[in-house]
């Protein structure tokens, strides 16, 4: 089979590019830190995630020194925590959010960030990160879930050691 | 001699097909041009719309353009490239008309279910779930009937192509397979292991649960079923579109295809690799191990290759085909091609867009790169550069060539066939350059509203431009695109309209051979059970053991042990 000199070339090169692609991947992934959803956090009842072992009644709880977790429940068209009450975290904090719906399937991005997860009954999303700045971030739901999806949506308050210190977050110890 | 004349009964199929296609085409455009007019907030209350309905025109969009227009289209096309390639008319007719008809009874139930949103005195109920209809969202069963009987109508038409080939071979013993019938049927393998996939989700879970027969389905399992079938179904849009570039493309510039054995090898690859790469379209799905995803990524990337050898074939044989036209220079033989011509400006300009969509498509495929642009608007961005462009404009193309083949009629209103194809590339650069800077700022796609705050863009920091400026590109280019497409439909239906056997047709169906022929190829290349059989077990290593874990673990509902919903625990 003839193939063509340039062709040759051509070929080489697009195999260098994707070798090149995988690296970049690899590099974020070993490098970087950047660790994919994965199943990690397990499957619940999908009509009572509360009552698996892996989820908790939502909310917002230290489970170490600078470490916390983040339990969100969604459900048409809100968050739980996170629409009708922010979501306080502190800055430089390990902060491990544990997403799950208890309806149909949503998302759960922070605009702007690599904070991004779909939302699925039965499972629970995890996604451990840390904010360097003090903020408000945008959660928005990005999975189409109903006649009022656009309207659901929800604020994390990333606030400082100091200001975080004064509230009154529950402890529990993570096994 | 016209293939309307040579193949009259063929002709008429593939008229059928298209017709049905542009229908579809016609109202799903609609939708589209409401979309960009709501969502963007211009017109928003001049429209006859609610917010919830603006899901009802979602719906109808996604699924009249991505899976009806598409598959009509597809199997009319390759009714016509089978018949020609093989120089031989259907071996069974019936065959082929029974899958036409099933898929058109299955297109007319899910668009009822669909239009039900807007006018709930229809029959059936509402299927207001999108073109992906993720459970728990549910549709009126009536919705997925539709979806299965159009797919299973696919089936039967594809059955047909290769019951043709089988009738060919008998007379033809060792002879190599016509390139555009190897197109064709390696195009049927990849759709018939990947479509295999929402046949079942559909047939064995989602009529099940919406008729009542069984109380829960698991979503996860569900929505990986759907996305099993979901990228390669965007194969089963390109592939017709490299047919249409590798053999009648190269034609139209005056020149020949420059390798036949690589078109091949390109196939192939696609039949190797289309399928076993859908959990990229799920990298931030909980409930999946990264090492899944991570296989799904190398297959995805290695995908590229036979695109990137495509580029490489298609932009040569253009080249070809200029100098054959006396064209001089690194870059002046681009002026030389036919650009007046709408079947030759439309594929051309679609293969230009798809390149574009390629490296949108390579930041999406990058595993921990999609975090920033998943569900955000540069996903839809990026697919209508590829199905939007690279497979709808390159039909439009395909049908200013080929209507007048199946009609016999000529090509009416030249002049704004002329225009049509620059008017959709302009359209669909507005359009398709603000999504994709509005993804990367973090807007949201599949929402009526998405600056639901009404304080303007605050939580939304785009790296270039403004929010208002995005918001008004992606209007005035919907906007554009739905002129375009009207222009093509004017054109359309003035070539169908007019009366036939005026003058000589200008166009005609012979295809040059290759610069370098399939006789010094591999035969091994033409061995379709070989590869399929690869495909497969491809198939297994991405899927089989994330598979096996979302069944083992309830199959119908997560966590609650493999039976445990049938009997009632």
């Amino acid at each position: 089979m003839r193939i063509h000199r340039f062709e040759k070339l051509w070929l080489a090169a697009a195999f260098v590019l994707i070798a090149a692609f995988i690296a970049t991947i690899v590099y974020g992934s070993l490098g970087a830190g950047v660790a994919m959803v994965g199943d990690e956090g397990g499957t619940v009842d999908p009509d009572d995630p509360t009552a698996s072992d892996n989820f908790r009644e939502p909310g917002v709880y230290q489970t170490g020194d600078g470490e916390y977790a983040v339990y969100v429940e969604a459900r048409q068209f809100a968050f739980a925590p996170g629409t009708n009450e922010p979501i306080r975290v502190p800055a430089d904090a390990e902060v491990t959010f544990y997403v799950t719906s208890s309806d149909v399937t949503h998302g759960f991005e922070l605009v702007g960030t690599n904070v991004n997860t779909m939302v699925i009954p039965g499972q629970v999303a995890e996604l451990t990160v840390e904010f360097d700045e003090a903020r408000t971030h945008h959660i928005v739901c990005h999975e189409y879930c109903g006649a009022a999806h656009h309207a659901m949506e929800g604020t994390v308050e990333v606030v400082s050691q100091d200001q975080f210190q004064s509230q009154d977050v529950p402890e529990v110890n993570e096994e | 001699m016209t293939f309307v004349d040579k193949f009259p009964e063929e002709a008429k199929l593939v008229r059928w097909h298209f017709g049905v296609g542009f229908v579809a085409l016609a109202l799903g455009g609609l939708f589209g041009l409401v979309q960009s007019l709501y969502r963007t907030g211009y017109f928003r209350d001049a429209l006859p719309i609610d917010a919830a309905q603006y899901y009802t025109v979602l719906t109808g969009h996604g699924v009249l353009l991505a899976l009806v227009f598409t598959t009509f289209l597809i199997c009319g096309f390759f009714v016509w490239a089978i018949t020609r390639s093989l120089d031989r008319p259907l071996a069974h007719q019936r065959v082929a008309w029974a899958g036409f008809f099933a898929m058109l009874v299955g297109t007319t139930l899910a668009a009822i279910t669909i239009l039900n949103g807007f006018a709930p005195e229809l029959p059936f109920g509402s299927a207001d779930v999108l073109y992906t209809f993720y459970a728990p969202l549910q549709a009126h069963p009536a919705f997925y009937v539709g979806a299965a009987l159009l797919v299973v109508g696919s089936w039967v038409v594809g059955a047909e192509y290769f019951l043709t080939y089988r009738e060919w071979r008998a007379d033809n013993p060792g002879e190599r397979i016509p390139l555009q019938t190897f197109m064709v049927l390696a195009t049927f393998v990849m759709w018939y292991l990947s479509s295999f996939g929402v046949a079942v989700e559909v047939v064995v879970f989602l009529i099940p649960w919406s008729l009542g027969w069984i109380s829960q389905v698991d979503p996860l399992l569900t929505r990986t079923l759907f996305w099993y079938f979901g990228h390669p179904v965007v194969y089963f849009w390109l592939l017709p579109a490299y047919l249409a570039w590798y053999t009648i493309l190269p034609k139209l510039a005056g020149g020949k295809l420059f390798s036949d054995p690589l078109a091949r090898v390109v196939f192939v690859l696609f039949v190797l690799l289309s399928t076993p790469v859908g959990f990229h379209h799920q990298y931030t799905d909980p409930g999946i191990a990264e090492g899944f995803k991570f296989i799904a990524m190398t297959n995805t990337f290695m995908l590229l290759l036979p695109s990137l050898l495509t580029a490489f074939t298609v932009v040569a044989s253009l080249e070809h085909g200029a100098r054959q036209r006396g064209a001089t220079g690194y870059f002046g033989w681009l002026r030389a091609l036919p650009w007046g011509k709408p079947s030759f400006s439309a594929m051309a300009l679609a293969g230009l867009v798809f390149a574009a969509g390629g490296f949108s498509g390579m930041i999406n495929a990058g595993m921990n790169i999609n975090y920033l642009i998943h569900n955000t608007i540069w996903v839809p961005g990026h697919f209508h550069l590829t199905v939007g462009t690279a497979f709808a404009l390159t039909m439009m193309g395909v049908s200013y060539w080929l209507v007048p083949q199946i009609t016999g009629k000529q090509l009416q209103h030249k002049t704004i066939a002329a225009a049509q194809p620059f008017v959709w590339v302009i359209g669909m650069t507005l359009m398709s350059n603000a999504m994709h800077r509005g993804g990367l700022a973090g807007l949201p796609r599949r929402t009526a509203k998405p600056l639901f705050r009404g304080e303007g863009a605050a939580p939304f920091d785009p790296v270039v431009g403004s929010i208002a400026e995005m918001q008004l590109q992606i209007a005035v280019g919907g906007t554009l695109l739905f002129v375009a497409l009207a222009m093509f439909l004017v054109v359309m239906t003035g070539t169908w309209l007019s009366r036939s056997g005026v003058g000589q047709l200008s166009v005609n169906g012979t295809i040059p051979a290759p610069l370098s022929g399939p006789a010094d190829s591999p035969r091994i290349l033409d061995n379709l059970k070989v590869w399929a059989g690869i495909a497969v077990v491809l198939v297994i290593i991405a899927y089989g053991l994330p598979l096996y874990s979302m069944v083992a673990d309830g199959i119908l509902s997560p966590g609650a042990g493999l039976l445990a919903p049938l009997l009632g625990l």
